[in-house]
């Protein structure tokens, strides 16, 4: 099963959780450095949409990937406030995934946990392992690695 | 002590470690084969290297240890612990004199006698017979003791190699050791395993030595080596050297995280210094200042652990001439000059290869024979001249000779044999150009191949490996008085200074090695013109193609202000072209960061740097840029061989020239060139039209021309271009809107298409183009165009198969076979061609392709041979790089002819077909 796959039963995990487009998501803490606030942005000329550029994170040069053209959601508002970035190491590698608001740790109980929907959208399906029914709302537990990884692929389309 | 010493000590130390190891495995696994050969290959390297450095004891040992490792590899003898052990010993021993050897300069006197008997014997199988670690004194007196006892070095050396009836180069030299002096007589100390060292410093009489005898012995005792109980400690202490202490080995992660570090400490202070500018705050200034300085000091002596003389690389060359030049029969005199000249050790690692074989070319291809030299009025003696040299943040390195130059006809000659350059182009090479052509793949100029160079792989990899690391090369030669050659290449690949420029709001750095000039250009004196929406600059007397940097990159343009705009000049290869930007800030040492791996693939960027203001910028790839210029299709192209050699460098694989224009549309159309037989721009006024179509007078006679796009496209006046075709009887021919251009690339047929006279799509030099079916349009025109010279020739008809499993050149030779008046059935693999043969159809000759899969093409020919029905057919090969048809081929079939070659082709078939007739 795709869905449970990386999230073994009786455990419940732990979930940096944040928002993008109004969406609940959880990415596994084992999987996010750190959450920073990114500072001058600089775009990369001819690159693809997701790819929102380059930016300065304590003398490191991380890629910033924007988590809503990923998700084919609309560009951010420029009089919206400004994003925050989760910091995701991969080969090496340092990204900075764009989101829209930074919300608390939490540890949902397995229980609670289900498959994707079945007519999720194909984009957001690719990259979602599952959704947690918490009490208020739901929570999607987004695949960083599919999350790049996809990225790589349409890359080299 | 000699820098080359103590590389040989530091790298030879490394190695003992590991065949000490690799024993120990080899004495568990005896039958581990990859152990027993690595072992092999480690002390032969060692015993190489010793003969190099003229160390005789070493590689006396060293020799006496691989003979013994050889016989265990070829399976000669078998492995047992007491041979491992002895080889163990003489490991320890090559310690033993490396450490004395560290410490001294010299090798200490002596021999070893004792331990090579004691290998030597074992070689031959009689320690086979012995029990494990305390055999020294059943060797004594069954090998070589009678010997031993005379104490004569020489009767005892005589006695070893007439016995097993060889002679050793060890036993050689042991031979001429042994003449230095008296020698110990080893049977006063029966060798213990570790013993024979202590005997042999103690007993040392001899007086040959540089070093006076006491000081020999206080040092020896200095050095731990003196004492017994040290020996008895065992010899892999002994060799802990002090040069270790002096130099260690550092992980290069290590120096890369150091250099980030202080890279960001750099960014911090310069923020610091900018804040207290703001703040004036005078209790901070002094402290500031210390840090400031010490971060400076900081980063110069991490950027130094990073730079390494250029000497480094060239401390080889001087043996490498000797020994070629003696190879050779020629004299010649290497001179050196800058080798302190610093480089990034990176660099230097990657431009060691390369020089060697650049100098191993001049001594081998550059410097004439003594007596051609003496002919040629110089001196007997040749000189390749080596120079290094910082210029502008770069470092220059030119490699020059004496020598005959390079011969511009003979590479002309050869290129075109080659097929490197089309006859049109050569004609229009200047011989600068012409002789640049030896950075092509797959050229080599020697008339013969020698074991040193000539290979075929020269310059085009040392030119492919300079320019990986951001280099450039070039050369100079004028024949009879010599060439040189000159690398320009980055100091390091990790810090580069960039020129800072500004276009569309944005900030890139642009590698100063690639800018030759800045100038500011838009306003009235000097404008930017353009010609057909080519940009152009008039720069001294010469137009300067431009690229716009903002437009190219898809920048916001709208922001920009005034006229004033600046112009990078920027070389990449033979062509200067300008890059247009906004604004240039400054020059700027930069760290090269490689970009994500996301984002690799984009090739317009080499990589991202922050600078000091803690902005990340992307670096350009002036390559890209180059591709710019490039890319515009109403831009003048380079001419010439720049080009051609470049593509070559990135292609491999079949290769053809292919015409490229316009007809009916933007997208690009092409043929292949090798169809065509002229291109023609004729006056559209003088087109008339007949009943069928358009005819022009051409050449004296009435050709028929079609539109490629439709009769509507043809033009009523000005100029019409025109493919000529010719069948060898008359002419027809294809009007197009626009011929932009020839290009030397791979075919590669990505979509086939439906249409009617389209074959399908490749792409041409990054763009996507449709290829045309020839055929298809000439039927248009004349439904008899291919079988005109049939009626003259109807009766000696001849029937052509053609075996070829690639749809395009199917496509492609038939009807050119057609053309040439032969009746043409095709096979699309030997498995329909065999299919053809049973059902009883014959042929005249038979074309059959071995690009394919050459082998099933060779065993498909060779069958045909006793063929009753096909056999007598004349048999042609056809491939795209006949040179390299396997010799099988060759044998099998006639003839191999280049399938692109269309006149070859016909004429082959022709003169196999009449000789045939004749005979």
């Amino acid at each position: 099963m795709k869905q449970v796959e990386g999230i073994p039963a009786n455990d419940d995990r732990e979930y940096v959780t944040f928002e993008i487009g109004g969406q609940l998501f959880g990415a596994d803490v084992l999987e996010v450095q750190d959450v920073f606030q990114p500072h001058a942005i600089t775009p990369i000329p001819l690159a693809r949409t997701e790819i929102a550029g380059l930016l300065n994170l304590r003398g490191r040069i991380v890629t910033a990937f924007d988590a809503r053209s990923r998700l084919g959601l609309t560009a951010r508002e420029p009089s919206s406030a400004p994003p925050m970035a989760i910091g995701i190491e991969r080969d090496g590698e340092t990204y900075g995934l764009l989101i829209d608001r930074v919300r608390e740790v939490m540890r949902p109980s397995i229980e609670s946990f289900e498959a994707n929907p079945v007519h999720l959208d194909a984009r957001w399906a690719d990259v979602a392992r599952g959704v947690y029914r918490l009490k208020d709302r739901l929570l999607v537990v987004l695949d960083l690695d599919r999350l790049l990884d996809s990225g790589v692929a349409n890359q080299a389309a | 002590m000699d820098d080359l010493l103590k590389d040989f000590l530091t790298e030879t130390a490394e190695s003992l470690e590991v065949v000490d190891n690799e024993l120990v495995r080899f004495e568990q696994e005896p039958s581990d084969k990859a152990t027993l050969n690595n072992i092999f290959r480690l002390v032969h390297t060692i015993k190489g290297t010793c003969g190099f450095l003229a160390l005789p004891r070493l590689e006396a040992v060293a020799h006496a240890g691989e003979t013994l490792l050889g016989k265990f590899r070829d399976g000669a003898l078998p492995v047992t612990p007491a041979a491992v052990t002895l080889v163990l010993e003489s490991i320890d021993r090559i310690k033993e004199l490396l450490a004395y050897l560290e410490t001294h300069g010299v090798e200490p006197n002596g021999d070893d006698r004792d331990i090579i008997t004691q290998l030597e014997d074992a070689a031959m199988g009689r320690l086979s017979a012995m029990a494990a670690p305390t055999v020294d004194i059943p060797v004594v007196p069954e090998g070589p003791a009678p010997f031993d006892e005379q104490g004569n070095a020489y009767d005892y050396d005589l006695g070893r190699y007439l016995r097993p009836g060889e002679v050793t180069l060890a036993a050689l030299e042991a031979a001429f050791r042994m003449v230095d002096g008296p020698v110990p007589d080893p049977l006063a100390a029966p060798p213990p395993p570790r013993a024979p060292v202590e005997v042999k410093v103690e007993a040392k009489p001899e007086t040959k030595s540089e070093t006076k005898p006491e000081t020999r012995a206080e040092a020896r005792a200095n050095s731990g080596l003196g004492g017994e109980d040290d020996e008895g400690g065992g010899a892999g202490k002994t060799h802990e050297s002090a040069l270790a202490a002096q130099s260690i080995r550092v992980n290069v992660d290590v120096l890369e995280d150091l250099m980030t570090l202080v890279s960001e400490l750099v960014l911090t202070r310069n923020q610091l210094l900018q804040m207290n500018r703001v703040a004036d705050n005078t209790d901070f200034k002094g402290p500031l200042a210390r840090l400031s300085n010490i971060t400076a000091e900081l980063q110069d002596s991490v950027m130094k652990t990073h730079m390494q003389p250029i000497g480094n690389a060239w401390k080889k060359l001087p043996r490498i001439v000797r020994d070629t030049s003696r190879d050779v029969g020629k004299k010649i005199d290497l001179i050196m000059e800058g080798d302190a000249t610093e480089l990034d050790r990176q660099v230097l690692e990657l431009i060691k290869d390369p020089l060697t074989h650049m100098v191993r070319n001049s001594c081998d291809h550059g410097v004439e024979k003594p007596a051609d030299r003496l002919a040629a009025g110089k001196s007997e003696t040749g000189t390749i001249r080596l120079k290094a040299y910082h210029e502008g943040g770069r470092i220059i390195i030119e490699i020059s000779d004496d020598g005959a130059g390079l011969a511009t006809s003979r590479i002309r000659d050869k290129a075109l044999e080659k097929g490197v350059i089309s006859p049109a182009e050569a004609e229009q090479m200047s011989d600068a150009q012409i002789q640049r052509l030896i950075f092509a793949p797959g050229f080599s100029t020697a008339a013969a191949v020698t074991n040193l160079s000539g290979r075929g792989v020269g310059m085009d990899v040392v030119r492919t490996n300079i320019e990986l690391i951001g280099g450039v090369i070039d050369l100079k030669s004028v024949e009879g008085q010599g060439t040189v050659f000159y690398i320009r290449i980055p100091l390091t690949l990790a810090i580069m200074s960039a020129l800072v420029v500004g276009a569309g709001g944005q900030r890139f750095a642009l590698p100063q090695l690639a800018v030759v000039e800045l100038v500011r250009a838009g306003d009235k004196a000097h404008p930017i013109e353009t010609i057909n929406k080519a940009q152009v600059f008039r720069l001294r007397d010469r137009l300067l193609p431009l690229v716009d940097l903002s437009e190219n990159l898809g920048l916001d343009t709208t922001s920009r202000e005034g006229p004033t705009r600046f112009v990078v000049v920027v070389q990449v290869g033979a062509q200067p072209f300008g890059v247009i930007v906004d604004e240039v800030f400054d020059t700027e040492e930069i760290v090269v960061k490689p970009l994500a791996s996301m984002l690799r693939g984009h090739e317009v960027f080499s990589g991202a740097t922050i600078l000091g203001d803690g902005a990340v910028i992307m670096i350009l790839d002036q390559n890209a840029l180059a591709r710019f210029v490039a890319n515009q299709d109403n831009q003048p192209r380079k001419q010439g061989q720049d080009e051609t050699a470049s593509n070559a460098a990135v292609e491999d694989g079949e290769q053809s020239r292919f015409l490229v224009f316009r007809a009916g549309g933007a997208q690009p159309k092409a043929a292949p060139l090798s169809l065509i037989t002229r291109l023609e721009d004729l006056d559209a006024t003088t087109f008339e039209v007949s009943d069928d179509g358009y005819v022009v007078q051409y050449r004296g006679a009435l050709m028929s021309v079609v539109h490629m796009a439709g009769a509507h496209a043809m033009r009523r006046e000005g100029r019409q271009p025109v493919l000529v075709f010719h069948n060898g009887a008359r002419p027809l021919g294809v009007a197009v809107d626009e011929i932009v251009d020839i290009v030397h690339d791979r075919l590669n047929v990505e979509l086939a298409s439906h249409t009617p006279g389209i074959l399908g799509s490749a792409v041409l030099k990054g763009q996507a183009t449709e290829i045309i079916d020839v055929a298809y349009y000439l039927n248009a025109i004349d439904r008899d165009w291919a079988r005109p010279v049939r009626e003259e020739k109807a009766k000696s008809l001849k029937r052509i198969l053609l075996v070829e499993a690639n749809p395009f050149f199917r496509n492609l030779l038939t009807p050119l076979l057609q053309a040439a008046g032969y009746e043409v059935a095709a096979a699309a693999g030997v498995e329909a061609a065999h299919k053809m043969r049973e059902r009883g159809l014959a042929f005249d000759a038979i074309l059959s392709d071995l690009d394919h899969n050459a082998e099933e093409a060779a065993e498909f020919g060779a069958g045909l041979a006793h063929d009753p029905l096909w056999g007598p057919a004349l048999k042609i090969a056809m491939s795209g790089a006949p040179e390299d048809a396997s010799e099988a081929a060759q044998l099998v079939f006639g003839a191999c002819v280049a399938k692109t070659d269309r006149a070859s082709l016909i004429a082959t078939l022709a003169h196999g077909l009449n000789t045939r007739n004749a005979a």
